[in-house]
């Protein structure tokens, strides 16, 4: 047992630094994340895999933090929000929500943003009707949906 | 005013490099020291007594430091407020939580643990066994024979039971042309992404409260009268709202709840609520049916208007809406009559969601202003046209601006309407039904007193705060950029920080109020400072600005001159000269009598494209194109956001969102975002919306009159109005559901 009593230990390489920590059997990687590691650039919204809020880059693979466990992220990459540009810097894909004003209140934004980087590097930010499609499973209750789009394609161009 | 034109510029948002980085801290991302994990119980019977509550076994969980229940809470004063804030239903009183052994909804908090962890937290009230004695008379049913007038204390504050002009019962009945329908607007929820969440923490008797909330003067107040303790003990918190729509206007039970277990354990307390706990404990948009009559003369001119509305609220509290103001002011019609009646039920109070009232009120209405075009044989902008108001004929004022011709005008050239062909169903294409509708849309503009500080700095850049809140709008920017403006420094010299209870007051953020309220509090702190500056220079021993009057001195170029030429001095300097570190402003701004005087509205004309699969009955929205009447616009580039997001409100009222509630047993059945439908990526495709030339100087100093309720006011009856040109149906029920068109 770790030494602060919970169930298991575990090594994530979080934005490329490697982090031991105890978890329960039950902690998501999403509340290891924002409760444990103090990253809350990956947001809660509804703990059931159904707003995208949570979406983070597991192995390269995009998932919703919320329905994976930490224990199952044992040993594994993760990139967040925090870590898609070097310090200082903007991802082009952060840069074009800016410019884009590809959000309001800002709280689904970097499940947006690393949706977004993922699709454009699996090849799927090719037309406003693909990207519309990808970009379907992260809800913005604000409405910035044409304002996503935009900026999507515009990064998966400067991208190319 | 200076006239660097930093107001009606595209500026980025100022906060856009947190957002995108993720470091912008939301409420429930504070981390104070020892912070201990809370998780709720909910009551499961809408109305009765809790028999017995085991909390043993969840007592045995580790980590668990406490379990709350109305059997242990601490009896708190509750006092009652002096004046209600107006963000609170005017009559009834809000659930005492945990004070009592009483069930008033399906979804109430009766039990709180607190533990080290979250996951210990949730596990432990997963254990805790709870027995009831359900009461047999529980009002699970929406019924309108139920419907009461409202209290007084509402009419007072503007939503009266009934009001009369003319007499359109014989008006109606001697109208040659009538059109009379049922309507119905589902319960909503507002949904924002981030959850509601506060963080607690007393240091001996002063709490600290982190708290998604739209207004932290308000919050402060509530918390201080909920424990009877002085306002001064208490600071709330709030940098950045994650989306709200009017769910975090009122100070909600779950706030006691996190002060109160952070009372009991010593800890800091972080209750976040779950999305299924939020459809039951921040308020909806009420269930509400409405009746609506019109008669008209053969030529289109409205002869009566009769709107009636029941809706829904809980047996605690009176929540009254506004839904009937667009009837009685709308159009031009001699005969108008309305009645607003309440239906209580076991259902946790509803709350003003965005637009509250009107867009349910404007939905009716303009849904049966298309069905009286089609009487009539008219177009529906023309017969608009042809009802136009030229004064608020509710409470007999001129409109202090008004530019909706210029809307109508605007939005159907953009659209392109004049090429549609009236007729239902004869607009086609590739097998799909082709409809386009319109409506108007219609938002009162309100403001409220406001204040905001400013220093001025020795590097020359200003810091300006306010508790005033941003739930997304832009609040940052435009305040920035109102500063920027009339300072005459550039954007990036100006530093803006809200949602403090330190800071100067500020209103409740909603009711699209901020702009007009804030930002002429804002505009006034800048233009106390430039004042001080010149005062200063006066003063001065020596040097150009000596003994100058204040008419002879310019402030531009991020510093201060005199207007004859010469002596440009830069802020900083300045106060180098003068020996001052920094230099200090306060201004304030309020409603003056204008607000007597006049009526200030925002409007709007939205049109909408439909494609019906006459198989399915599915409808799609290819696009939609308003054009508003806002007054001046501070930023372009935000505003538009701010309107393409009403818009997508409105695509999800019109055909997605609804609770589905179980009336046998008072539950909501669909608490989660799988099941309550709201839009997707999938479902826009292209959303214009445009600026008419405005500028309300009567309404304000700024010439603004608020964005953001009318943005979603007109959207959802532009698509039923398509849905039926489309179709040649008529649906009278939100959402507009496939099984709606076809059965």
């Amino acid at each position: 047992m770790p030494e602060d009593g919970r169930a298991l230990e575990i090594e994530l390489r979080v934005n490329g630094q490697s982090r031991r920590l105890g978890v329960e059997g039950s902690t998501t990687l999403l509340d290891a994340l924002r409760d444990r590691l103090h990253l809350t650039g990956t947001k809660k919204g509804c703990d059931l895999g159904q707003c995208g809020a949570c979406t983070v880059l597991l192995d390269g693979q995009r998932v919703v933090s919320c329905l994976t466990l930490a224990a199952q992220a044992d040993g594994r990459d993760v990139i967040t929000i925090e870590g898609i540009a070097p310090e200082g810097q903007l991802h082009p894909v952060q840069a074009a929500f800016i410019e884009h004003d590809a959000f309001q209140c800002g709280y689904c934004t970097p499940g947006q943003i690393m949706s977004a980087v993922a699709l454009i590097q699996e090849g799927r930010a090719t037309s406003d009707e693909e990207i519309r499609e990808h970009m379907s499973g992260n809800l913005c209750r604000c409405g910035a949906y044409t304002n996503i789009v935009a900026a999507v394609r515009d990064a998966a161009a400067k991208m190319a | 005013m200076s006239s660097n034109a930093v107001i009606g510029s595209p500026v980025s948002r100022v906060d856009g490099p947190d957002k995108v980085h993720g470091r912008a801290t939301y409420a429930a991302e504070f981390k104070p020291e020892g912070l201990a994990y809370a998780a709720l119980v909910l009551s499961r019977i809408p109305s009765g007594r809790i028999k017995s509550i085991d909390v043993s076994l969840a007592m045995t969980v580790p980590g668990v430091v406490s379990v709350i229940t109305h059997e242990n809470a601490p009896r708190l004063p509750y006092k009652e407020m002096k004046k209600r804030p107006q963000v609170d239903p005017k009559a009834g009183g809000q659930l005492r939580v945990f004070q009592d052994d009483k069930v008033l909804w399906s979804g109430q908090p009766i039990a709180c643990v607190v533990a080290d962890s979250i996951e210990q937290a949730e596990t432990a009230a997963d254990l805790i066994r709870v027995t009831y004695s359900p009461d047999a008379q529980a009002q699970t049913k929406f019924d309108r024979a139920l419907g009461l007038k409202p209290a007084p204390e509402a009419e007072a504050d503007g939503r009266p039971g009934e009001t009369q002009r003319g007499d359109a019962a014989s008006a109606f009945d001697s109208s040659p042309v009538k059109v009379e329908g049922w309507y119905l607007q589902p319960r909503e929820q507002h949904n924002p992404i981030e959850l509601h969440a506060t963080i607690a923490k007393w240091d001996g008797d002063h709490l600290t409260l982190w708290d998604k909330t739209q207004w932290v003067d308000n919050d402060r107040a509530e918390i201080a009268h909920v424990f009877d303790i002085p306002q001064d003990k208490i600071r709330v918190i709030s940098p950045f709202v994650g989306g709200a729509f009017g769910s975090a206007l009122r100070t909600w039970h779950h706030v006691h709840i996190a002060a109160m277990a952070a009372k009991m354990t010593g800890r800091a307390v972080r209750l976040e609520l779950t999305r299924r706990e939020q459809f039951t404990n921040t308020g909806s948009r009420p269930h509400t049916e409405q009746h609506v009559a019109l008669g008209a003369l053969e030529d289109g001119r409205l002869a009566a208007l009769i709107q009636e509305a029941w809706g829904q609220t809980s047996t605690y509290e009176e929540y009254a809406e506004t839904t009937l103001d667009p009837p009685r002011q709308t159009y031009s019609v001699a005969n108008n009559a309305t009645r607003y009646r309440l239906v209580h039920m076991n259902v946790n109070t509803p709350t003003s969601m965005r637009a509250p009232g009107v867009a349910t009120g404007v939905f009716a209405q303009e849904i049966a202003m298309d069905e009286l075009a089609v009487a009539l044989g008219m177009d529906p902008v023309e017969l608009r046209l042809k009802n136009y108001a030229e004064t608020d004929e509710y409470k007999s004022k001129p409109w202090s601006s008004k530019e909706l011709r210029a809307c109508y005008a605007k939005a159907a050239d953009d659209f392109g309407w004049s090429r549609r062909s009236p007729e239902p169903r004869s607009m086609q294409d590739n097998g799909q039904l082709v409809g386009w509708g319109m409506a108007t849309a219609i938002y009162p503009s309100h403001r409220s007193p406001a204040q905001a500080t400013v220093r001025l700095h020795r590097d020359g850049h200003v810091l300006l705060r306010t508790a005033a809140s941003d739930m997304g709008p832009g609040t940052y920017t435009s305040m920035t950029q109102v500063a920027a403006d009339t300072l005459d420094l550039p954007v990036e010299k100006v530093r803006f920080e809200l949602g403090d209870t330190d800071f100067a007051m500020a209103p409740v953020h909603g009711g699209s109020i901020t702009m007009a309220s804030v930002g002429t509090a804002v505009m006034a702190a800048c233009q106390a400072l430039q004042k001080k500056v010149g005062e200063l220079a006066a003063a001065s021993s020596g040097g150009p600005f000596k003994g100058a009057a204040s008419d002879t001195l310019l402030f531009q170029g991020g510093g201060l001159a005199l207007k004859n030429g010469g002596g440009f001095t830069p802020y900083g300097e300045f106060l180098a000269q003068h020996g001052l570190e920094w230099l200090d402003a306060e201004g304030k701004s309020e409603p003056g009598a204008e607000s007597e005087t006049h009526t200030s509205s925002a409007f709007g004309a939205v049109f909408a494209e439909v494609r019906v699969d006459p198989d399915l009955g599915t409808v799609r929205v290819p696009r939609l194109v308003g054009a508003y009447d806002v007054g001046r616009v501070i930023n372009p580039k935000i505003a538009h956001s701010q309107c393409i997001g009403g818009m997508v409100g409105g695509i999800g009222m019109a055909l997605l969102e609804m609770v589905e509630w179980d009336d046998r047993y008072g539950r909501v059945m669909n608490a989660n975002l799988a099941e309550y439908l709201v839009p997707v990526c999938a479902d826009i495709v292209q959303l214009e919306a445009s600026f008419v030339p405005s500028d309300d100087k009567i309404f304000n100093p700024l010439g603004v009159k608020g964005l953001a309720e009318i943005a979603i006011s007109g959207v959802a009856p532009a698509i039923a109005n398509a849905v039926f040109h489309a179709t040649g149906k008529r649906v009278r029920d939100l959402p507009i559901l496939p099984e709606r068109l076809l059965l």
